[in-house]
């Protein structure tokens, strides 16, 4: 499903993001990459929905060579890719509704159709009773769960999931991740990038770590270590 | 239906900025429509008077009726007249006292005597206007002719002149309006930054952030036309008695509704035009 190698990718300042990354991931998978702040779990994401590109490598995900994807088509890219943003990035001036709905309006899912389906979201997110609440009225666990519902509005077969239980109370970011792991089973692959070793270490999946931009272990059923 | 809906509320969040668009867009409108009138107006004053060549020659005070009759059979067997009809001092006074009638003061001290009587002379054809004036100019009788050739050059040296000022005072208040269409634009998209990085992060295609823009655009050309017309089409219609009045027997109003409605069509179209060339020029500009 995705495909890394040999990916580097370095900034303007010359600081190394990721250095010859090669990473293989199987459609279905969920996959933990954790690292401490500024080992590249972002960039490593920022790739992958071709919000930039790599200095060298290739990078293919489902039917997409990213280094060959014409900018025109990158578009229907991430229409395939969920994603959690660490920062959310929901729209503040919009309700729970209007922010889930906006992929759907995006693609241009006609509004009845749209509207069905964002109220099934907020069900499975269980977020129905803020449906017209504003961000900035919501607790951190709802504004992860409308992020959540938003990234899951046009069933993508990638989740990528960054930081998704920062700030949160480990009884939220274990409902959090299950909310995740249900998501999974249903077919999508998930990346969840984390510093959470509590959560890493309860759920045994695989675990990719990354240290200074490089991949320093890649295990099955493992555990957060950066060691 | 999404689309106008995020049209509307671009243009509800910053009402301010919205209403600055449509005003400088009516106001360059407004000056199209009052060109528009005036030179239809205009080139219909012209072609009133190009229909009805004549010449009127007015007599020394003192011409005998019989005088009168002898230039007049001579006008005729040129064989060039279609027309000629006498206007005795008696007739001249009525055409003066309908003329003036809202004021009495100007017909208080005018009698049948101090007004010449005049001959009218109507041609077939514009181009021997001035063969005619030669002769009746020639004439000992006649005092004075008023020949229309040069009416309607003078008046079209004028309407030559006023839409050369006009096209000019429209193309400085049309640079006006892209100008200023396209600042409120580019303001209104980097107040949106962070939702169209968004709306591109979901999947968003260049043309779906771009849309309600070029949109707006068109809606503030479209607004600022209509109002324009409804405005100039208000001052010509309750103008429309005084003007009647002044341009006496010269029937160029009221326009027809089909012109008025023909130039609405036109504004709405340039309108269109003008909004979405600047939107498109500040999408190009602020949404790379």
């Amino acid at each position: 499903m995705i495909q890394l190698e040999n990916v580097s990718k370095m900034f303007g300042s010359g600081a190394y993001g990721l250095t010859e990354i090669n990473l293989s991931i199987e459609k279905g998978e969920f996959v933990f990459i954790v690292g401490p702040t500024g080992s590249g779990k972002t960039t490593l994401f920022r790739l992958l929905i071709r919000e930039m590109l790599p200095s060298q490598g290739s990078i293919v995900v489902g039917d997409f060579d990213l280094i060959k994807l014409p900018h025109s088509r990158v578009s229907h890219l991430r229409k395939k890719i969920g994603v959690i943003f660490q920062d959310l990035k929901l729209i503040v001036d919009r309700t729970v509704f209007e922010n889930v709905l906006l992929p759907l309006e995006v693609v241009g899912v006609p509004v009845s159709e749209a509207i069905k389906r964002a109220e099934e979201l907020l069900g499975q997110v269980e977020l129905t009773a803020h449906r017209d609440k504003f961000p900035l009225q919501l607790s951190g666990g709802e504004l992860q769960r409308t992020a959540i519902a938003r990234s899951l509005a046009l069933s993508p077969e990638v989740l990528l999931a960054d930081e998704p239980t920062g700030n949160l109370d480990p009884t939220t970011s274990r409902e959090i991740v299950n909310l995740l792991g249900d998501i999974n089973k249903k077919g999508t692959t998930v990346l969840m990038a984390t510093h959470n070793a509590d959560i890493v270490n309860e759920f045994k999946k695989r675990v990719v770590a990354l240290q200074k931009g490089r991949i320093i272990k890649d295990e099955k059923k493992g555990k957060y270590e950066l060691d | 239906m999404s689309l106008i809906n995020t049209t509307w509320k671009h243009v509800r969040r910053s009402p301010y900025q919205s209403i600055a668009a449509i005003l400088i867009v009516m106001q360059t409108f407004f000056v199209v429509s009052m060109f528009i009138f005036l030179i239809v107006g205009s080139s219909r004053i012209i072609a009133f008077l190009e229909s009805q060549p004549q010449v009127t020659a007015f007599f020394e005070n003192e011409t005998k009726q019989e005088e009168m009759q002898v230039l007049k059979e001579a006008v005729k067997q040129t064989g060039k007249v279609s027309a000629t009809k006498f206007v005795s001092k008696e007739e001249a006074l009525k055409i003066y006292e309908e003329q003036n009638k809202d004021e009495p003061i100007l017909l208080e001290f005018v009698t049948a005597d101090i007004l010449p009587a005049s001959l009218e002379v109507s041609t077939y054809k514009i181009q021997d206007l001035s063969e005619i004036y030669t002769l009746l100019k020639n004439a000992p009788i006649v005092a004075e002719v008023i020949y229309q050739k040069d009416l309607v050059s003078k008046l079209t040296l004028w309407t030559n002149a006023l839409r050369t000022v006009g096209i000019t005072l429209i193309a400085v208040l049309g640079i006006s309006s892209v100008l200023i269409l396209v600042i409120v634009i580019g303001i209104k998209i980097s107040q949106k930054k962070t939702e169209i990085e968004i709306m591109r992060l979901l999947g968003a295609t260049s043309w779906y952030v771009r849309w309600p823009f070029i949109f707006e655009g068109m809606l503030y050309g479209v607004v600022g036309a209509v109002v324009a017309w409804c405005i100039a089409s208000g001052i010509l219609w309750y103008a429309t008695p005084f003007l009647n009045n002044f341009l006496g027997g010269v029937s160029v109003l009221p326009f027809s509704p089909i012109i008025l409605l023909e130039i609405l069509a036109v504004e709405i179209l340039l309108g269109i035009l003008l909004g979405v060339f600047s939107s498109f020029l500040a999408v190009l500009r602020y949404l790379k």
